[in-house]
């Protein structure tokens, strides 16, 4: 069995270098990844940032401008899509209106010379791992958006391909349709055991779902790591604002709040509030406390999100959660003192 | 002139007539309505409606053939004729087998102009390409065809193109009836084409590619079905604008006739209209069969 060069022997996908240039923008610019069988990985970023773009270039409708694609060790840089073994859950799902939900599940089988019978029984199958064998007979206009996703997923994993892309799958979905989709597709993983490969700008969806996370920026990587060290150490200021919300305390307000010359990042919640009379400000036994006001209050059903102007310069976000019936008695113009753990602290390159 | 600021924001609210009319429409829909369809409606009712049923009227008078003359009491006489005579089955049948060929010619031309120019050319060749294909139509059919009559002359470019080669040409007949009437007719069939693969998602075909389709595949199995209604659509243009030509076949038919000529002879050198009205009725009777067969494709929401 070859080896990747780099890669371990068990990578799904291993890409060296990849970049993908559209005229004068690199749309990818020199990215080096490997994701590992059986996981499911999340490329998270903003619009443009070049997520789909490498999901493209794995699913190979793209074209790679340099670098490498190797699907389980196998150079496929110069394959044509079809000749690869991946399938892809489209962002408006590419169901063929003119088949029924049946024959579009069926495609992939047809396509590869399964017999009418063995395809017919493959298909429904696929159609009632996602609960929709009762409507094989539809054609795609007929079914509510919830439901050509699932047909779109059974059409995809009824082939067996050794990986799923997935490029924004649940985005037309409503919040509730969302939620519980991120749970079948969860469990639908764990049960078949594909490498998924999940293109999201939506980031407390990537954190929910995945093993890692590839947080893109401007074409690269600039962060990798699991769900947890992406939102608890951030390595720099763009994702930390990006994944969750951060409060950002530039290099000058570090050294008059922290005396520490150098940016830090701290989470809304890791902060909490007391009254001004209450205790004291200063920094003793490893928990800071910073005096300010009160600009904004607002409620958010599971808490308050209030805003401080810190008399140190510099404003901060505080998630409050109402816990056991306390209601945020923190009015706009109060006096408070924000106290936050310096572990809970990431400092920022 | 100054504005005056204070008073020019909200301009007060006048009673004119051209406002009141407005107000008085806006508040009867019905009336609306009919003010807007008079003008098309009449003259829809008096060109086709009116001339049409003269048309089939006419068909059933006689013409006297001493005097001259029309005798208008009705009769099946001419009706009779054309169904029985071999000479119309002769013509009906070559006319619509032009047709036909036409439309199949314009079909396998215009199905990769099409496809380039709505999935292949980049947004700049695509304007470009649809402005080539409709600059013909400024032409005059005439000076279409008689370019196509110099071209298949005896010493014209085809015969000098093909001669080299020990090649025949086809010269006038009814080879040259179909290639001058596919060039014709060819941008009709390009254009429904055209729109239609434009409304082919192109993440079918990636789709289609992703799930194992060669292009091959994927072309006969996503984008010709989805294409059906469209190419209907356009055979409809080249097929019925075939079925009623008589000019290109004069000029480079050589001795052919088609329906059109006959009802052409029959208005003029036979002085026979209500014959040249029967005529006339068979390709109508054609369309409206090849109409009713399309129907249920869904074609007819193309066009």
């Amino acid at each position: 069995m070859p080896l990747t060069p780099a890669g371990s022997p068990s990578a799904a996908i291993t890409l060296r270098g990849l970049s993908k240039h559209f005229g004068d923008t690199r749309a990818v610019d020199g990215v080096d990844l490997d994701i590992a069988d059986g996981e499911f990985f999340s490329m998270l970023g903003p619009s443009g940032s070049g997520k789909t773009t490498v999901l493209r270039l794995v699913a190979g409708f793209e074209r790679a401008t340099a670098g490498t694609v190797e699907l389980a060790g196998e150079d496929v840089t110069t394959r044509a899509a079809f000749d690869r073994d991946v399938t892809t859950v489209f962002q408006d799902y590419a169901l063929f209106p003119h088949m029924s939900v049946l024959d579009n599940v069926a495609y992939g089988l047809r396509v590869r010379g399964v017999g009418k019978d063995a395809r017919r029984k493959q298909a429904l199958e696929a159609l009632g791992t996602v609960q929709l064998a009762h409507l094989k007979d539809r054609r795609p206009g007929q079914l509510s958006g919830g439901q050509r996703q699932r047909v779109a997923l059974a059409r995809s994993i009824v082939v067996r391909p050794k990986v799923l892309l997935l490029d924004e799958p649940l985005g037309a979905l409503d919040l509730k349709l969302r939620e519980q989709m991120q749970v079948e597709l969860k469990q639908l993983q764990r049960d078949l055991g594909i490498t998924f490969v999940f293109v999201t700008h939506d980031q407390e969806e990537a954190l929910t779902l995945s093993d890692r996370i590839a947080v893109f920026s401007d074409g690269r990587i600039v962060q990798l790591g699991t769900p947890r060290e992406i939102y608890e150490h951030p390595t720099s200021e763009y994702v930390a604002s990006f994944v969750g919300t951060s409060n950002i305390f530039d290099a000058a307000t570090s050294t008059r709040l922290l005396g520490r010359d150098a940016t830090h990042a701290l989470r809304p919640e890791k902060i909490s509030l007391s009254g001004a009379d209450e205790v004291d400000p200063g920094t003793t036994d490893g928990v800071v406390r910073a005096p300010g006001v009160v600009t904004e209050s607002i409620y958010l059903g599971t808490g308050h999100r209030i805003h401080v102007r810190l008399d140190a310069g510099g404003s901060l976000v505080v998630l409050e959660q109402s816990t056991g019936g306390r209601v945020a008695r923190e009015q706009r113009g109060e006096k408070v003192v924000a106290s936050w753990s310096l572990d809970d602290l990431v400092t920022l390159t | 002139m100054s504005v005056d600021t204070t008073r020019a924001a909200v301009p007060p609210s006048r009673g004119t007539a051209a406002r009141r009319a407005s107000s008085q429409l806006s508040a009867r829909p019905r009336l609306r309505l009919s003010l807007l369809l008079a003008a098309p409606l009449t003259w829809l009712v008096l060109v086709y409606v009116v001339a049409l049923a003269a048309l089939l009227v006419s068909a059933l008078w006689t013409v006297d053939s001493f005097t001259g003359e029309i005798d208008r009491s009705l009769t099946l006489d001419n009706l009779k004729e054309i169904t029985t005579e071999s000479l119309y089955r002769t013509v009906a049948l070559r006319t619509v087998g032009v047709a036909a060929l036409v439309t199949v010619v314009d079909v396998l031309v215009a199905l990769p102009i099409a496809f380039y120019m709505a999935k292949v050319a980049s947004k700049r060749a695509q304007r470009i390409l649809v402005i080539a294909v409709l600059t013909p139509l400024w032409a005059s059919y005439l000076v279409k065809a008689f370019a196509w009559r110099s071209v298949l002359s005896d010493g014209g470019i085809f015969q000098w193109a093909a001669s080299p080669f020990g090649l025949d040409t086809p010269g006038y007949g009814l080879t040259a009836v179909v290639i001058t009437q596919a060039y014709i007719w060819l941008p009709y069939v390009i254009l429904p084409i055209f729109a239609g693969l434009e409304r082919v998602p192109n993440s079918l075909v990636d789709a289609a590619g992703d799930l194992g389709a060669s292009p091959w595949t994927s072309m006969r199995t996503i984008v010709l079905p989805l294409l059906v209604p469209a190419i209907i659509a356009g055979s409809i243009f080249s097929f019925s604008l075939t079925l009623g030509d008589y000019i290109t076949v004069n000029i480079v038919g050589g001795a052919n006739q088609m329906l059109g000529n006959l009802v052409y002879t029959n208005v003029g050198a036979a002085n026979n209209l209500p014959l040249a009205a029967a005529i006339a009725l068979i390709p109508i009777v054609i369309m409206i069969g090849y109409l009713t067969a399309v129907r249920r494709t869904g074609a007819l929401e193309n066009l």
